[in-house]
């Protein structure tokens, strides 16, 4: 389900603050990596030759797995390419990520599929999963072959972009996950609610003048996919929860016994339609950001553990299409090369979430949710780390982006964390 | 392989220097309004004088920027340039570059290039005079986007309200109609609780955005709310923005009926007012527009006046406190 390369790299991480939340494993420690593969954890650990990085200071981790990006190949590899995309997700700490079908053509055959999955064996810096649409052109009329789809490697179904508007189709897609037992994850949106709507409908979407998108258009939707996954007992992701009134929906149905995954992304994590006021277009995406009752909703949804995965929902665009007024301006922001810093900074260092929660919920959580086998730090197993400073400073796009788009929610803001090396899937991918 | 693709003009704009621009009634104090209706009646006065051209701006360039029609707005800021002597340039989308798709940026950037000390512009998107700040050096006076600010039209009318009703503060003004779509309304409500006015919105529930209470007014479905108003302000029913499906009334027919102003729902002495252009027989009816209480040639009228008080401040003052005298020694 992932495409990439493996590595062989050797390597000593001396004396980093080793938190595997998974494993339980909290301690100053040394880590040695073997031909790719963890082989050694403890103290005074011989470097063996290999090289040594010094992890005094440092937090050493699981390295994390995004559920949720958008590559943009093919079709707008002006935007993003997947050598591209996956370096920024080196960059960002990320060992894995899953990218979404909504490409132009759509991740709709075997044969889209395929070049995409060659593609990533040559150029990927992480390995990538993807995702393929639940319906042809993600036009939310007849479903894909996904039982081909699944053999030909497919990480999972989404429309993401879009809901799946028939009740009777998302069924029909639910009850084929039987045969493929990939995850099938929905993007929560009741069209004739929210329909054209920009911003989150209340006070500032009032104020300014925007269609509103109120948050009802994803807490009904969330809602009916519940109760269909339910029905059908089969598991379901939900993307990009933004409400508190879906965060609800969601609490009932797990404690029903739903099989179902949530994902929250940083900046609905972080900001609020407040932010919208300076009607900056790197400050639209859907869902909109929302009010502050729900970012707390998310908040300490994730902290509970009922949303599982933190996702960035990483959506390039060409800079000429948000350098226009804020309702021209398409849906989306970058944010594989800032999640950890921006969680970290907004949520960890105000004590709203324990470091090693926010770690769990972005490697671990994520990769359960597509039944992906959860990056650990433990002997015998590939290494997939991430070497992170919880000390350094940074200011966003100072030292430009390895995506190939600029829109960052966080252009210009000074954060704190930055990760220092990334290994995935055995071989180093970046070193900052 | 790292792509270097940020350069300074990409992180946020610094805030611009205050007053640089008028694109929010937010962007205002009460002071600033003060001085802006007192410059306003200044230039009234100047303008009972047979010679109304004032040297005032005299070799300054203001640019009329339109991608929607207009007539009133456009009309207003182009005679208000001239009659302060600076050179005025309309340009229009209708058989402009824009029309050939260019972009605003490109747009806005070429006739940055002939150094504007003033763009005027109205786009049907909110936020388009934000990008225009951003991106040039000159001052930037909205002249209405899409649905979010109007600030010449919500001044225009304190104007009229202080010539022809009495004190802004403590008035009591009922605006009635589509508040959704309107940017009159929003700019209005801003300006006049900034300057003290009670203000009633009433329209249907569909057309009165959620959330709008917390801009400090009250809110009311029933037409007979307009009962207690000193000022009955008449919102476009804007058919053109009532987008295909979207079922925000039953029926035209049934919005008149139930919130059409007419002279019974009236009292004696109220003043009535609307940004225009009217559907007559939609939102307000024939006779009242008609009325000697309706004050909408009033307000087109005081539009010369507060737009010639606009480009001013911006252009001789700015920022640092005009005095109405200053005003009378150009005049």
């Amino acid at each position: 389900m992932l495409f990439g390369r493996e590595g062989n790299d050797d390597l000593v991480v001396r004396s980093a603050r080793v938190i595997d939340p998974a494993l339980g494993i909290d301690g100053l420690l040394d880590v040695r990596v073997d031909r790719g593969v963890i082989s050694q954890i403890g103290l005074n650990v011989d470097a063996n030759g290999h090289r040594v990085v010094e992890g005094r200071g440092l937090v050493l981790a699981p390295a994390f797995v995004d559920p949720h990006v958008h590559l943009r190949t093919p079709g707008r590899e002006d935007e993003e390419t997947i050598a591209s995309g996956t370096a920024a997700a080196a960059a960002g700490g990320y060992c894995a990520i899953l990218a979404m079908p909504n490409t132009d053509p759509v991740v709709d055959s075997a044969a889209v599929l395929g070049s995409l999955v060659e593609t990533a064996a040559e150029e990927a810096e992480v390995p990538v999963g993807f995702l393929a649409a639940i319906t042809n052109g993600q036009r939310g009329e007849e479903l894909t072959e996904m039982a081909e789809l699944a053999d030909a490697g497919a990480a999972g179904f989404s429309d993401d972009g879009l809901p799946v508007v028939a009740p009777g189709l998302m069924r029909r897609a639910l009850q084929y996950h039987v045969i493929t037992g990939r995850r099938i994850a929905v993007h929560c949106e009741e069209p004739t609610l929210s329909r054209g709507g920009q911003v989150h409908e209340g006070e500032v979407s009032a104020a300014l003048g925007f269609a509103g998108y109120p948050s009802v258009a994803e807490s009904v939707m969330v809602g009916r996919d519940l109760a269909l996954a339910g029905y059908e007992e089969q598991p379901i992701h939900l993307l990009h929860l933004s409400a508190r009134e879906s965060v609800d929906e969601l609490r009932l149905a797990l404690a029903a016994g739903v099989r179902a995954t949530a994902e929250a992304t940083p900046h609905h994590l972080v900001l609020t339609d407040e932010a919208v006021h300076t009607l900056d277009a790197n400050l639209k995406m859907n869902p909109p950001l929302r009010a502050e009752a729900d970012r707390r909703a998310l908040v300490d949804a994730v902290r509970d553990g009922t949303i599982s995965a933190i996702a960035t929902d990483h959506a390039p665009h060409a800079r000429h299409e948000k350098e226009v007024p804020f309702e021209e301006a398409p849906f989306g922001v970058t944010g594989l090369e800032t999640a950890f810093a921006a969680l970290y900074t907004h949520l960890v260092e105000p004590g709203l979430l324990p470091l090693p929660t926010l770690l769990e919920r972005m490697s671990a959580g994520p990769a359960r949710a597509f039944g992906l086998e959860p990056p650990r730090i433990e002997v015998g197993a590939r290494a997939n780390l991430v070497l992170l400073d919880p000390q350094a400073t940074w200011r966003v796009g100072e030292d430009g982006f390895r995506s190939r788009s600029e829109n960052s929610w966080l252009l210009g803001e000074t954060l704190r964390g930055k990760v220092r090396l990334t290994v995935a899937a055995g071989r180093v991918a970046y070193a900052g | 392989m790292t792509v270097q693709l940020v350069r300074d003009e990409l992180l946020p704009p610094a805030p611009p220097p205050p007053r640089r621009h008028l694109i929010s009634i937010a962007d205002l104090t009460r002071d600033d309004v003060t001085r802006l209706l007192a410059t306003a009646r200044s230039f009234e006065r100047s303008l009972e004088r047979e010679l109304k051209k004032l040297p005032t701006l005299r070799g300054r360039t203001v640019v009329n920027l339109f991608f929607e029609s207009s007539t009133r707005t456009s009309s207003s800021f182009e005679l208000a340039a001239k009659r302060l002597s600076a050179d005025v340039m309309t340009v229009k989308s209708a058989g402009s570059s824009v029309e050939k798709g260019e972009s605003l940026k490109d747009t806005a950037l070429t006739l940055a290039a002939y150094d504007p000390d003033v763009i005027v512009i109205r786009h049907p998107q909110i936020g388009a005079p934000h990008l225009v700040a951003r991106l040039t050096s000159s001052h930037v006076v909205n002249a209405g986007d899409g649905k979010h600010q109007h600030p010449t039209q919500a001044l225009l009318d304190l104007y009229t309200i202080e010539e022809h009703v009495g004190p802004i503060d403590g008035v009591h003004v009922a605006i009635v109609g589509d508040v959704l779509h309107s940017r009159v309304a929003r700019s209005n409500i801003q300006a006049l609780t900034l300057m003290g006015a009670h203000v009633t919105l009433v329209g249907p529930p569909a057309l009165i955005p959620r959330g709008i209470e917390a801009m400090g007014c009250a809110v009311s479905t029933d037409i007979a709310a307009i009962g207690d108003a000193d000022v009955v302000y008449v919102l476009r029913m804007q058919r053109e923005r009532m987008e295909a499906g979207a079922n925000y009334l039953p029926s035209l027919r049934e919005y008149t009926a139930r919130w059409g102003v007419t002279p019974a729902r009236l009292r004696p002495g109220q003043k009535v007012m609307h940004p225009g252009p009217m559907n007559r027989g939609v939102e307000i009816d024939p006779r009242v527009a008609d009325s000697a209480d309706a004050l909408i040639e009033t307000q087109v009228r005081a539009g010369l006046f507060v737009r010639m008080a606009v480009l001013y401040d911006l252009l001789t003052r700015g920022p640092v406190e005009v005095k109405a005298e200053a005003v009378e020694e150009v005049a």
